[in-house]
């Protein structure tokens, strides 16, 4: 292990158990149980509410991805952070994702780092390629370079983050010379914690394994063992490479609804996820899918307070994950239903969840 | 009750004119329900690159709407090189995984040769199972000897096309049925 990582990583501090945390797409649909469609401005201040209300009840990280499609509001993730950055004193603030394919490296560096400077170093970007891709012809990339303009942007992202002069050529941006990108943010390092977002392909953890970064994996639904062999290989990739894989964070992410009775969280919920995932991929999600959540080998995080303490550990022993994020408000939910699932997690879930993942050196 | 007939092909007019009596059929027997007809022949479709159907936009995302819209879906189809036409594969390449799970989905081919009797069994049923449809086990299989002057013609291919309405329709209601005991023992 004499390979140092040249990569900026997360302040995770394990002694204390796992992180927690929440993550919004800014998705900006109708309330399925009532039909009701809030105004945009309305949706927007109830995420900076969330984050207030995560703050609060003790939770880690705040988590804003970025989506340019109909039914979202989150087209400006960076901004919308950077208003979350202003109404919070103490929780970590991050983008998840970023879509950086389809973004100047240079930009994102600028408004990421201007956001940790406002936040007293409290940003972190997550950085994927999005599902949807009309973001691509909006802002004039041709989706046959899909793969190509993730992997070259992110490179160019990453080495600006970690050096202060960059000289860089590339395909798809104005070369740099000599360019000193900034501000920067005020630690160490100079940089900001860069996740890579992983989605359902194999070949994107090994590339996360390869160069050593922080990997970011967000899963729907399905048996909790079917992601392990993602995080796997990723960890096996990494220490291939000559990287420690114990020093290289690994967060989830996925749908959490909780109720004081298990049934309620599934009634209230499904409907969420189903009209949702119809508005958002024109596919509803199946209830058996869904319903098998109530066993505690599904990465569905819906139930009870315990059921959900059970799960994610359960998942944590599989895993041995960092930080767990969750979606709890996909598909209208309303921001009155936002807090009482915040409040029961912050109250009955991060304890519990945090006294069993606690981890001495050396563990 | 959202009914689809999907005439397959881009080329000819056997299929077009077997799915077009296939759905007066429809017409008459289900008023009520909403029944749509796509012909390939009519549409402009790109080749499938992998983005989610709400992505590509035009006749495209118009089409595979339709589809995935549709409760019950009646594919028509010529055989072309002993196999499914590529126009009919790319709508299948074209739509998302799972999906016509939830749909019924039955056949009616036309074809020159009764040597391509099995090929809906071995090329198109595992391509539509995989696409979890609730495949109608038997379809109806017609020759090009029963297209006279441009018309479907003889008795037992209208009886064999009445039937494969009833058995769809039929199976349909089932299927339905089945979905909803299963989501009742859900209790949410």
């Amino acid at each position: 292990m004499e390979n140092k990582n040249p990569h900026v990583m997360p302040e995770i501090d394990r002694s204390k158990g796992m992180e927690i945390g929440l993550y919004s797409l800014g998705e900006h649909m109708p309330n399925p149980h009532t039909g009701e469609l809030i105004p945009a401005s309305r949706r927007l201040k109830e995420i900076v509410e969330a984050a207030k209300m995560a703050e609060d009840a003790g939770l880690d990280v705040f988590q804003v991805g970025e989506s340019h499609q109909e039914h979202f509001v989150s087209q400006a993730h960076l901004v919308l952070l950077s208003a979350v950055a202003q109404a919070t004193s103490k929780i970590k603030i991050s983008s998840g994702s970023t879509i950086i394919s389809t973004s100047d490296p240079v930009r994102v560096f600028e408004d990421a780092s201007t956001i940790d400077l406002l936040s007293d170093g409290r940003m972190e970007v997550v950085a994927g390629r999005a599902s949807r891709v009309g973001l691509y012809e909006l802002l004039g990339y041709s989706l046959n370079d899909y793969e190509a303009l993730f992997e070259e942007k992110f490179e160019l992202f990453l080495k600006i983050n970690e050096n202060k002069t960059v000289n860089w050529n590339g395909e798809f941006r104005a070369p740099l010379k000599d360019a000193q990108v900034i501000p920067r943010p005020e630690n160490n390092e100079e940089g900001l914690p860069i996740w890579r977002a992983v989605g359902g392909s194999l070949a994107s953890a090994q590339k996360a394994g390869r160069i050593g970064v922080p990997m970011y994996q967000a899963h729907l639904g399905g048996p909790a063992e079917a992601f392990k062999s993602r995080i796997d290989l990723y960890r096996q990739t990494a220490f291939e490479n000559g990287f420690d894989p114990d020093n290289l964070p690994v967060a989830t992410a996925g749908f959490l609804y909780i109720r004081e009775n298990m049934m309620d969280a599934y009634r209230e919920y499904y409907p969420h996820i189903n009209e949702g995932m119809k508005l958002s991929n024109g596919q509803g999600f199946p209830k058996e899918a869904f319903a098998q959540g109530q066993d505690v080998k599904s990465v569905i995080n819906v139930g009870s307070p315990e059921h959900i303490v059970e799960k994610i550990l359960y998942q944590h022993e599989m895993f041995n994950h960092d930080r767990y994020i969750a979606q709890i408000d996909f598909g209208g939910v309303s921001i009155d239903n936002v807090k009482r699932t915040i409040d029961l997690l912050g109250e009955k879930v991060v304890p519990e969840v945090k006294k069993y993942t606690k981890q001495t050196k050396g563990e | 009750m959202n009914i689809l007939v999907l005439s397959g092909s881009n080329a000819g007019n056997k299929t077009r004119t077997a799915t077009t009596l296939l759905k007066e059929k429809l017409k008459a027997q289900y008023s009520g329900e909403t029944i749509n007809y796509i012909n390939l022949q009519d549409v402009d479709l790109p080749f499938a690159d992998g983005r989610n159907y709400l992505d590509y936009g035009g006749d495209a995302t118009d089409v595979l709407t339709t589809i995935m819209d549709a409760d019950v879906i009646f594919i028509g189809s010529p055989i072309f090189q002993a196999s499914m036409p590529a126009a009919l594969k790319n709508i299948f390449d074209l739509l998302p995984q799972n999906a016509l799970e939830g749909k019924t989905v039955s056949m009616l081919i036309t074809a020159g040769s009764d040597k391509h009797f099995l090929i809906p069994e071995y090329n198109y049923k595992p391509v539509l199972s995989y696409l979890k449809a609730n495949i109608v086990p038997r379809y109806v299989f017609i020759l090009d000897t029963n297209f006279i002057e441009g018309e479907l013609q003889g008795d037992d291919v209208h009886l064999r096309l009445d039937r494969l309405i009833d058995d769809t329709m039929v199976l349909s209601e089932t299927f339905k049925e089945v979905t909803a005991k299963k989501e009742a023992q859900f209790g949410f």
